[in-house]
Parts: C-alpha cells; sequence; structure tokens
C-alpha cells in the first residue's frame, strides 16, 4: 500500500470528518455509514483515520488486544492470573475486504498448527483483530448476506462465538463499524442501516477552487507520499490532541435536561423508530462539545449533529419527495424556530 | 497556444493506447467495442507496445473470487499436506495488465473487487482460511461489447478508467502501429519527474466542471494524462497540448453538457430527472468572492482551450444535442434484464458455494468439497484396511448455491377512455396480442388493466394463455373520462402480487397523461391531475419499473410530468401501429 493520505488535508466533507472524530471520541455513538458519489474520497478519509487515532494500552501478546484496565469484558486469557504487563499499541482499524470468506471473518481452526503439531487452536479472524477498534466496510451495500447476518449479531452483542470445526470459542469483539458504499448499488437492509449510529451523505463538491484543490492535494501525495505526509503531520498531531483532550473531558461534559428535551422533541417531530435516535443524538452532541472544548451540551451542538445521527432513521415516506437530510433540516426549524 | 487539431477517433484511441502504455495503473481503458478487427489491432498494438516481460492476463467475466484474487490451492495443497495459497490473477498480473472480458456482464461485486485493487495496488486476500497482502499494480482495459445504451460495465469500474474509447467508427488500420516498446520504457523513466503547474490543474477541473463531468475521478485522471502524454512527448512540465490531449481523450466522452456560450444568459433548460441533474453550472464569468482574480482569469483562458479542444472531437451528433441542452442520455440505474435476480433458488447459474448437507435437492460442489477436506488429510485417521484415498467428512460438504432469472410479467394499462381515440385502443390491443405470442416462448406473463369512466380495472389477471386474454381484450370498449390516479394504484397492486411470486413485473403505461377524474370517482381535471402525480410518486418510490408510451397524436409536457414522477421511461409514439409498439415495449423491458 502507499500508505495513508493524511486526514488533515481531506478538502472538504466537513460532515464526514466529524462524524469520524465524534466515533473516535465516544465510539458508544455507535458506527458511522458513509453514502454518497463517486470518487469524494470516502475510503481515502476513513482509512486516514488510522493515522489519526492516539495509540491504546494493551496487554502484551492478547490475540484480542484487551484493555488492561478494564476487567468487564475480556478474553479468557487474560481474564485471572496476575496482572498483565501492557504495552502501547495502534489503535485497529480493519479493513473488510470484499470476497472475505466466514472463516477469515469470525475466526477459524489454525491450519498450520493442526496439521503441523496436531493440536486444536483457534485462529481469530478479522473480528478479534477489530476489538476496540475500527472495523471499516467498503461498499457495504455489496456484501454478502451471510455475512452481515454475523456482523450484526456480533456488533449487537459485542462478543464473537465461534462453533464451528469442532471448536467452541467465545472472545470480546467490540468494534466501531464503519460502512461506505454508493446508494446507486443498492439499497442497505434496514437492520444493518439501523447499527450505525451516524449516517452521513457525501457530495462532490461543486465548487472549482474546492476541486482544484482535491487534485492537487491527491496529485501531490500520489507523487511523494512521504513527503507529503510528513508535510501534514503537524496538523494531524494537533488534531490528535484535541481529540485526546476531547476524550478525557468527556466524562465530564453535562447534558442539561432542557437538552434532553428538545431531543425527545425532535425525534417525536421526525417519527424516528425507537429510543436509538434519542440515544445516539445525546451522545454524538456530547461528543462534539467536548470536541469543541465545550462543558456543556448546547443548542448550537444539537443541530449540527441531528442530521447525521437521525436522517438514517425515518421511516420512508413515499410521498415525500424531499431527501431525508431536508427533511431533518425542516424539522430542526420547527423545533429550533 | 492552439487548441490541439482535431484528430479521428481513429487517431484518439491508437493515442490512448501509447499513453495507457506509459502509465497502466494510473489509467486503466473502458473500450468499447464489438469483437472484430479494429479492437483485435488496438489490444495487439497495446501489447506490442508494453514490451516482452510485462504481463498480460486476460480475466473471464465468470472468475470466480479465488481465481480473482487468491486463495487455497487445492492440488499443491494435496501434495503438501499443509495449506498452500494460490496468487490470483490480479497479483499474477502485477506490474503488467489485465484485460476484462465481455466487462458490460460482470457482476457489480467482481467489479467493486478490481476496484477496490486498483485503488490499493495490492491485494488484500482473507479467504479460505489464509490472509494474504500481494502487490497488483494494475492496469485495466475493460472490453465492453454492450450495444444498447445500458449495457455497460459496473459503474463502480467505469469511474477509474481514464480512456473510454468507442471503436464502432474505427478501422483496423488506424489503430496499428504506435511506438517501439523502447519509447514507452523512455517515458515511464520520465513519467514520475514530469509536472504540472497549478495553471494546468486549476483549467483542468475548471474544464470538467463547466462540461458537467461530476466524478472527481476525472480531473484526477485527466491530469496523470497529461503527464503520460508530456512525458511520451520527452518533457519534463507539462503543456497546453498536453492538457487538451487529457482533455480529449477524458472528458469528452464524459461531457454531460457545454457552457453556454457566453452572450447567452440562461442556462438550457436540463431535461434528466431532477435526482440525476449535475450541480449548477458553475459559469466561470459567475462573481466568486473567494476566487482570487488572477486566478480565475488564467482558469479561464486554460478553460477555454480545453473545452475548445473538448469540442473538436465530440461527433456531430453528440455535440447538437448537448449544446441543444439535452444531457446525453444517462444509463439507468437498474441492471435487470430479463428479470430480476433472486437468489438461494435451487435452479439457475451457480453463485458461489456455501457449507451444508446436499439435501432439499441442492446440489453437492464435488471440488469444493475436496478443497475443504484437502487440508485435513493426514490427520484424519482412516479405518483400517480402507482403500479410500480421502477422507472427506460431513462438515467438509459444500454446496452450490444457484441462482436464476425470474419470470416478468409485462402489465399493461390501457388508456380507453374518450381523450384517447379509439384507433390506439386498436393498436394497444394489437400489441398486447403480439407480445402474448412471445412471451409464451419466453415463459413470460402478460395481465393488462383498462381504465375508463370512473374506474380502472383488471382486464386480465396475469396469464399465458393466448385465447383467454384475445377474449377479454375484444370485450373492451372505449369512452368515458380518464381515471389516471386509481389506473396506476390497480396497476402499483398488481405489480406488487407479481413480485411477490417472486417474478419481476414491468407496468407499460399507453396514455396520453391527461387525468380528469379524481381518485373518488368525480371529474375535477385539478384535483384529479394531483391525484395521479401522488400515484405516481408511489409507484415511484415503490421502485415499479415502467414505460410510459405517450399515446396521443401530438406529444405533451403532461405525460411526460406523469413519466418523470413516477420514475418511468418516456416513450412518445404519436404513429406506432401494434407492431412498432411491442418493439418498443420488447426494447425497454429488456433493457429495465
Amino acid at each position: 500500500m502507499s500508505g495513508l493520505f493524511p486526514f488533515t488535508a481531506i478538502v472538504g466533507q466537513e460532515e464526514m470528518k466529524l462524524a469520524l472524530q465524534i466515533a473516535v471520541v465516544d465510539p458508544s455513538v455507535g458506527g458511522v455509514l458513509v453514502f454518497g458519489d463517486r470518487g469524494t474520497g470516502k475510503s481515502t478519509t476513513i482509512r486516514a483515520l488510522a493515522g489519526l487515532l492516539p495509540r491504546m494500552k494493551a496487554v502484551v501478546g492478547c490475540p484480542y488486544g484487551c484493555d488492561p484496565a478494564g476487567m468487564a469484558g475480556i478474553c479468557e486469557r487474560c481474564h485471572g492470573g496476575a496482572k498483565p504487563k501492557s504495552e502501547l499499541v495502534p489503535v485497529p482499524v480493519v479493513d473488510l475486504p470484499l470476497g472475505a470468506t466466514e472463516d477469515r471473518v469470525v475466526g477459524a481452526l489454525d491450519l498450520e498448527r493442526a496439521l503441523a503439531q496436531g493440536v486444536k487452536a483457534f485462529e481469530p479472524g478479522l473480528l478479534a483483530r477489530a476489538h476496540r477498534g475500527f472495523l471499516y466496510i467498503d461498499e457495504v451495500n455489496l456484501l454478502e448476506d451471510h455475512l452481515v447476518d454475523v456482523l450484526l449479531d456480533v456488533a449487537a452483542s459485542g462478543e464473537n462465538v465461534v462453533e464451528r470445526e469442532g471448536l467452541s470459542v467465545r472472545h470480546p469483539a467490540r468494534f466501531v463499524l464503519i460502512g461506505s458504499g454508493n446508494p446507486e448499488e443498492g439499497e442497505l437492509r434496514p437492520q444493518l442501516l439501523d447499527r450505525f449510529g451516524l449516517s452521513v451523505e457525501v457530495r462532490t463538491p461543486g465548487d472549482i477552487p474546492t476541486r482544484v484543490e482535491v487534485v492537487k492535494r491527491r496529485d501531490a501525495f500520489e507523487r511523494d507520499p512521504e513527503g507529503f505526509r510528513t508535510r501534514w503531520a503537524k496538523e494531524d498531531d494537533r488534531l490528535r490532541k484535541r481529540i485526546t483532550a476531547a476524550r478525557t473531558r468527556l466524562p465530564q461534559v453535562e447534558v442539561p435536561d432542557a437538552m434532553l428535551e428538545r431531543a425527545a422533541q425532535l425525534c417525536l417531530k421526525l417519527g424516528t423508530d425507537g429510543l436509538r435516535g434519542e440515544l445516539t443524538l445525546m451522545r454524538a452532541a456530547r461528543a462534539f462539545a467536548s470536541l469543541e472544548g465545550d462543558r456543556c451540551v448546547t443548542d448550537a451542538h444539537l443541530r449540527r449533529v441531528a442530521p447525521s445521527a437521525l436522517r438514517h432513521r425515518l421511516r420512508r415516506n413515499p410521498l415525500d419527495d424531499a431527501g431525508s437530510g431536508t427533511r431533518v433540516d425542516r424539522a430542526l426549524q420547527e423545533v429550533f424556530g | 497556444m492552439n487548441a490541439p487539431a482535431a484528430p479521428g477517433p481513429g487517431a484518439l484511441a491508437a493515442l490512448a493506447a501509447r499513453l495507457f502504455c506509459v502509465d497502466p495503473a494510473g489509467t486503466g481503458v473502458h473500450l468499447r467495442a464489438l469483437p472484430g478487427p479494429a479492437r483485435d489491432a488496438w489490444l495487439a498494438a497495446t501489447r506490442a507496445m508494453l514490451g516482452e516481460g510485462t504481463p498480460v492476463r486476460r480475466v473471464p467475466v465468470t472468475i470466480p473470487d479465488g481465481r480473482l484474487l487468491g486463495g487455497l490451492d487445492l492440488a499443491a495443497t494435496l501434495a503438501a499436506g499443509r495449506p498452500v495459497a494460490e496468487r490470483g490473477v490480479l497479483a499474477d498480473a502485477d506490474g503488467g495488465v489485465v484485460v476484462l472480458a465481455m466487462a458490460e456482464r460482470l457482476p457489480t461485486g467482481t467489479a467493486a473487487r478490481i476496484a477496490a485493487v486498483m485503488d490499493a495496488g495490492h491485494v488484500m486476500v482473507e479467504r479460505d482460511g489464509l490472509a494474504l497482502s500481494a502487490p497488483a499494480r494494475v492496469g485495466v482495459v475493460a472490453l465492453d461489447e454492450g450495444v444498447e445504451p445500458d449495457e455497460r460495465p459496473p459503474a463502480v469500474l467505469a469511474d477509474r478508467l481514464a480512456f473510454l474509447l468507442d471503436l464502432a467508427t474505427v478501422r483496423a488500420s488506424e489503430v496499428l502501429g504506435g511506438c517501439a516498446p523502447s519509447d514507452i520504457a523512455q517515458a515511464r523513466a520520465r513519467l514520475p519527474g514530469v509536472t504540472a503547474s497549478d495553471d494546468m490543474v486549476g483549467g483542468l477541473c475548471a474544464a470538467a466542471v463547466a462540461l458537467g463531468v461530476d466524478s472527481m475521478r476525472a480531473p484526477l485522471a485527466a491530469l496523470r494524462v497529461a503527464r503520460a502524454a508530456a512525458a511520451l512527448a520527452g518533457r519534463d512540465t507539462v503543456t497546453a497540448e498536453d492538457a487538451g490531449i487529457a482533455a480529449q481523450l477524458v472528458f469528452a466522452p464524459r461531457a454531460t453538457r457545454l457552457p453556454a456560450p457566453p452572450e447567452a444568459e440562461s442556462e438550457p433548460p436540463q431535461d434528466s430527472p431532477p435526482e440525476d441533474t449535475p450541480p449548477q453550472p458553475q459559469d466561470a464569468s459567475a462573481p466568486d468572492s473567494d476566487d482570487p482574480e488572477d486566478l480565475k482569469k488564467s482558469l479561464d483562458e486554460d478553460q477555454e482551450l480545453l473545452i475548445d479542444a473538448v469540442k473538436a472531437v465530440l461527433p456531430e451528433d453528440v455535440l447538437a444535442q448537448l449544446a441543444a441542452g439535452l444531457s446525453r442520455r444517462q444509463p439507468s440505474r437498474s441492471r435487470g434484464r430479463a428479470g430480476e435476480l433472486c437468489a438461494g433458488s435451487l435452479r439457475g447459474r451457480p453463485a458461489g458455494v456455501r457449507r451444508g448437507d446436499p439435501k432439499a435437492g441442492a446440489r453437492l460442489d464435488l471440488l469444493e468439497t475436496l478443497r475443504a477436506a484437502a487440508p485435513w488429510q493426514r490427520l484424519r485417521p482412516r479405518a483400517p484396511g480402507s482403500q479410500a484415498r480421502i477422507a472427506v467428512r460431513r462438515e467438509d460438504f459444500r454446496v452450490s448455491r444457484m441462482r436464476q432469472h425470474s419470470a416478468t410479467t409485462t402489465i399493461f394499462v390501457v388508456d380507453a377512455s374518450g381523450s384517447s381515440a379509439l384507433h390506439r385502443l386498436a393498436e394497444a390491443k394489437g400489441a398486447v396480442e403480439l407480445m402474448l405470442a412471445e412471451c409464451y416462448v419466453r415463459r413470460d406473463s402478460v395481465a393488462m388493466v383498462a381504465f375508463r369512466g370512473r374506474k380502472a380495472e383488471v382486464l386480465l389477471p396475469p396469464t399465458r394463455s393466448l385465447v383467454r386474454a384475445k377474449r377479454s381484450l375484444a370485450g373492451l370498449a372505449g369512452g368515458g373520462g380518464t381515471p389516471l390516479a386509481d389506473a396506476m394504484d390497480a396497476a402499483r397492486l398488481l405489480a406488487d402480487a407479481v413480485r411477490r411470486k417472486g417474478d419481476s413485473a414491468v407496468v407499460v403505461f399507453l396514455t396520453d397523461g391527461r387525468a380528469n377524474v379524481t381518485k373518488a370517482g368525480e371529474g375535477d381535471r385539478a384535483q384529479a391531475e394531483a391525484d395521479a402525480l401522488a400515484s405516481a410518486r408511489v409507484l415511484r418510490a415503490e421502485g415499479v419499473n415502467a414505460l410510459l408510451v405517450d399515446t396521443s397524436p401530438r406529444p405533451q409536457a403532461a405525460a411526460r410530468t406523469m413519466a418523470e414522477a413516477m420514475g418511468a421511461r418516456y416513450l412518445p409514439l404519436p404513429h406506432a401501429d401494434s407492431r412498432t409498439l411491442t418493439g418498443a415495449v420488447r426494447a425497454a423491458s429488456l433493457a429495465g
């Protein structure tokens, strides 16, 4: 691979970048879905995220990268025993390639060891590698159905249960699902749609200066990836610090009751199903406030994250031609005035 | 600087071949041509220029993922007694070219995999218990043998290919020759050092916007092409000529409009349906506050030159079409052909394998079963005295998944009101009968809804029976109001029922689109039109595949608006007889 494009060098696409940052600050927001035009840098931006993440502490030698501090939800190997040694590792951003087979996703019997030593050992799959990190699915709407089922199950339970080839293994697999795709290739199943906390629509930039800048930066990167990254390293560092600060600040950010009420009003107005919408809206607003350095969630924060948090939860109205984004905007107007 | 002279399509194709050879992985070719001497000559010339050592691999359209990306090598695994990986075609072609045969039939999933490899420059495999990564910097040549406008390679792939060449009017002699492999090698060596000024980049971007080329990949591809052109010409900087070549090769086939001439104030109305409308044209002379003046000025000049270059190579008819403000016909979204695909059935074409027992009619895939069993052979104890060479267990069983094309039901919705003259009705009847005769051969069925007076009625439920159809058609009389909304609802319900059965439905409206009876059955033209539009939107939202044939002697806006609202193809046929009508319907339902 020619290396990662620096996250901060992505021109425009603010909503997508913000949604990804929110997911980093508070993974409990749920995944991020990026849908939109071809060639808008969806994959580039998401992959760039890997270069932005602060390192995390993990138990040395643990195949799942368990958190030495968090005792709940760690794998059997790290459970019990002496206080484990820990090391700093990069947060995993795992690419789920199209055409991956189920055994590689959930994990399977380790063939090498089985054949050479006759040992029945479990070889962790992509879900294990993505634990505590991000699982990225490009062209998520082209993913095969049986894989979607597996992903849904694991994403919901935070645990991967493998029952195959005479193995019976369970291990933690909590990850942030990030999907991207082009709606023209096919719709996403509603169940999977609902799993994503935030949904972003990206469009091709229409104004010439932006387009020129996109082409220039991409070109500069392709010709000299190393040099380009060095030039943007400072900017990336700054953002990384901001994210780290936002993470530490997050527990202290307050959500006033008035804001909870506003969120409820908004969801009511839009007729979103269930409470997931409100919950995500609140969490995203809190993470955004934290990123902004604020201690208290305000109207402004809610407004900014509402489209991403709600647009994919609207019930489809065949008689309303307006896009879901417009409908959220309309409701925002009515609630916030 | 002058705009480059206008080369013919043959010269352009030959030029594209040379530039592709200079930077295969950075560009890519979408070659639209039927098999023939011109295409063979183009491929031969390209191969010759690439030189001896460059791998060129041909990828058949039905290639399984294991061969495309890599997977478990069955023979080697059995021999070695441990899993042995096999490289896929893409990894094999690293540094060379893959030729995708019949790319217009390529499944979107396969295309997306190839596109991912093009983006990353390496293959990442996670399958069959293997995790591999292999470099695969490949140039892609997609051979597109499509005839209909909708028969095209999946957009996910086409968007990434810089050159779009149509060899329909090109003779083999025009693309023969080219340059020596040594020239190509020299240009390749020069390529990394070729620079492009900011003005050039800006000009290319501005020209792309002005020509209605939406994708951001197009200007990037154009820049790479311009650089390759400079390298081939032995220059270290991109000149206006190189940029012009790039615009001709990359933008011209993708142009969806021409910039309005400076004196014309208003843009001609766009003809495409709303969601396909490109962003509003960035008029170069529009005031733009955050744009520095000098940059804009030079952009203007470069852009003019590039647009002239593009105009020079556009065929007359396309040019006229674009100038008239008609956007070039965009391929429609659905790629369904005879019927939508339904997976998981027991009949049809094979579509991969899955674990499972060969029961309930599922077929065992012997090869995949052996492949699954292969790595385990050493571990599995044989019963003493057993002659079996291979121990296959139940968990190794793999069964084929199939998918088949479902049958199509064509639903005719015929306007029998007074406003549609009676002779149109006779034609519609004739068309239904002709379709029916054909459908019998294709195992498809036909249904018919007629509407007149106060409401619509299902005259003929989905059937293949010619006799029955003729009988119910004979009883159809004309005259009365036009309850279009009711007819649409009836058609939607019928289409829904057909789909529930697992078949796909095509709805064909034969009407002039002038509704004058409301849903409630009252004669109120304004309300009737509003009702009809609402019903049309529901049809669209449900994704019903529809065609609207405008039967009025002088086609008017009403029917067109209706067709747009329901997402249907619009087909004005003022002087059609039943035979041409049948032809049109068949073409529409085939193209999906």
